[in-house]
């Protein structure tokens, strides 16, 4: 069944800050920032917006961004667990609340100082607050992403001979896209895989330094609305024609160690199945694709998981160059996260839009329909 | 069958650190009808039960899956740790730690047997030793 999408919700506008290391501001007026053009973008005032939807781990509360912005009265608001894994179910929170009547005009915001302020990447205790003396998994060693992730990895690695350099093959085209990109924080910096296997270890054999997403500053919004307003809008409508979270029991934040088989990501497979029957569009249907990486080895596990290729075939279809810029399927045209910036993949939805207005910095041209994954969610945008 | 911990917290998981202590690998089964569960958890998910008893691993399984960090660590994380997922003999999957291997030598599916340490803080851990190692008394 396509609810919420059936009722036809739109991305009206998109804004967002520079993408820094140091951004020298409050993450609240990093949030302020980026809503106010999202909302400017979209060719509303802000007391036109009546609903909110963030992370549960933003720090910027709504009512104090309402202030800011100066957003009379909100009639919805929800935040969803997860971090970037998340993205994709802000926008569906968005959707859901715009068609079925409880809001009218909902901003979606992401802002944060990732690097100059808490960095996710560093060791830290788990997050539930319980101050554990023990912990299953952080006691023995799992304690930052990395490391949590690199575990599931490896036996993808294992049993489909998939080697460190192989990864590096998709950091390349990622740092390729975002050198013509003038928004991403790599722009005009591309590397070689040599520079790629020349970065230190840091989950061995798995990761190497440029196989992690960046570590970054700054903010991303969008409204969401309905379809009747897409001809009043000033910028094109984008279509969010459909939207899938995949959860299974025994999960974790994007990753399961309690499946039989741990090689590859059914929950990837199940939100693609879903956004699939929904818009009745299928992978070969794709014209741009937006792939949430906070490690490169997870591009290889959606690629075939969403059926661009077969299991196991990530190397020699990222080798053969199909996910570059005039390729098969330009994948992360804005540089992703890790040649853009990291600002929990919300980014990519915005950059999502951008292929589908026809305004973005590695424009596809024609781009009719892009897929953004989020691993256990998927959302596909179509001009409206 | 909760536990009240240290600090009044209500705990599911602390039979589970209290038999580390005794050297036993303890595992909830579900007393009603008898599904064996990890990750720890208070109600069954098969029956819905919140009786459960333990039972006890052998200790023994393979490596699925491993990993050794270099950066960032805990600076007590020093030398780096082995990390691995643990097929169980008994269907379990555990994250658990490998000692008794250098990295270079470490491998996917290797033979590996339970062994307990008393962290320095009177927190008794589970680790795996390679079985070839461990026969030998090393």
């Amino acid at each position: 069944m396509a609810y919420p999408i059936k009722g036809g919700a739109i991305i009206a506008g998109i804004g967002q800050t520079e993408f820094s290391k140091n951004s020298g501001r409050s993450e609240l007026q990093l949030a302020a920032e980026a809503s106010r053009a999202a909302i400017l973008d979209a060719g509303l005032t802000p007391d036109q917006i009546d609903g909110m939807v963030t992370f549960t781990i933003d720090t910027n509360d709504e009512l104090a961004l309402s202030r800011n912005l100066g957003v009379t009265g909100l009639k919805w608001w929800s935040e969803t667990p997860w971090g970037g894994a998340g993205a994709n179910s802000t926008i569906q929170h968005a959707a859901a609340a715009v068609t079925s009547g409880a809001a009218d005009a909902v901003l979606v915001y992401r802002a944060f100082n990732e690097r100059s302020g808490r960095r996710f990447g560093q060791p830290n205790a788990p997050r539930d607050g319980t101050q554990r003396p023990v912990d299953p998994y952080y006691t023995f060693g799992l304690d930052t992403p990395a490391k949590t992730y690199a575990l599931w990895y490896q036996r993808y690695m294992h049993e489909y001979g998939v080697k460190n350099e192989d990864f590096g093959r998709y950091t390349v085209v990622a740092r390729k896209h975002a050198a013509t990109n003038p928004a991403a924080w790599f722009y005009q910096r591309p590397i070689t895989l040599d520079d790629h296997q020349a970065s230190r270890w840091i989950v061995e054999p798995i990761l190497r330094k440029l196989d992690c997403c960046q570590e970054s500053d700054g903010g991303v919004a969008l409204v969401i609305t309905r379809d009747e307003r897409a001809a009043d809008l000033p910028n094109p409508a984008v279509r969010l024609a459909g939207i899938s979270e995949a959860h299974f029991s025994h999960g974790h934040v994007m990753y399961n160690y309690y499946w039989d088989d741990i090689a590859g990501f059914p929950e990837a497979k199940w939100a693609g199945d879903q956004v699939y029957e929904m818009t009745g569009v299928g992978a070969d249907d794709i014209d741009v694709l937006m792939i949430y990486e906070n490690f490169s080895p997870v591009v290889f596990l959606q690629l075939e998981a969403f059926g661009f290729c077969g299991r196991g075939e990530a190397k020699d279809f990222i080798a053969d160059g199909n996910i570059e810029l005039g390729g098969k399927i330009p994948l992360n045209t804005n540089g992703g996260l890790l040649g853009e910036a990291y600002i929990h993949g919300v980014n990519n939805v915005l950059e999502g839009t951008r292929q589908i207005r026809g305004t973005a910095a590695n424009q596809v041209a024609g781009a009719e329909h892009v897929l953004c994954a989020t691993g256990a969610g998927a959302l596909i945008l179509t001009p409206a | 069958m909760a536990y009240t911990a240290e600090g009044g917290a209500i705990r599911d998981d602390q039979f589970f650190w209290d038999g580390l202590k005794e050297h036993r690998l303890l595992f909830q089964q579900c007393s009603d009808c008898g599904t064996v569960r990890h990750p720890i958890e208070p109600m069954c998910g098969n029956c819905g039960s919140l009786e459960w008893g333990t039972m006890e691993s052998s200790g023994h399984g393979t490596v699925y899956t491993w990993i050794l960090s270099h950066h960032p660590n805990n600076a007590d994380d020093v030398p780096p740790r082995l990390v691995a997922l643990v097929n169980l003999d008994e269907g379990i999957r555990l994250v658990s730690n490998v000692a008794g291997v250098e990295h270079d030598a470490m491998a996917n599916d290797i033979e590996v047997t339970v062994d307990y340490y008393d962290r320095g803080d009177g927190v008794f851990l589970h680790r795996f030793l390679p079985v070839d190692s461990a026969a030998g008394g090393n």
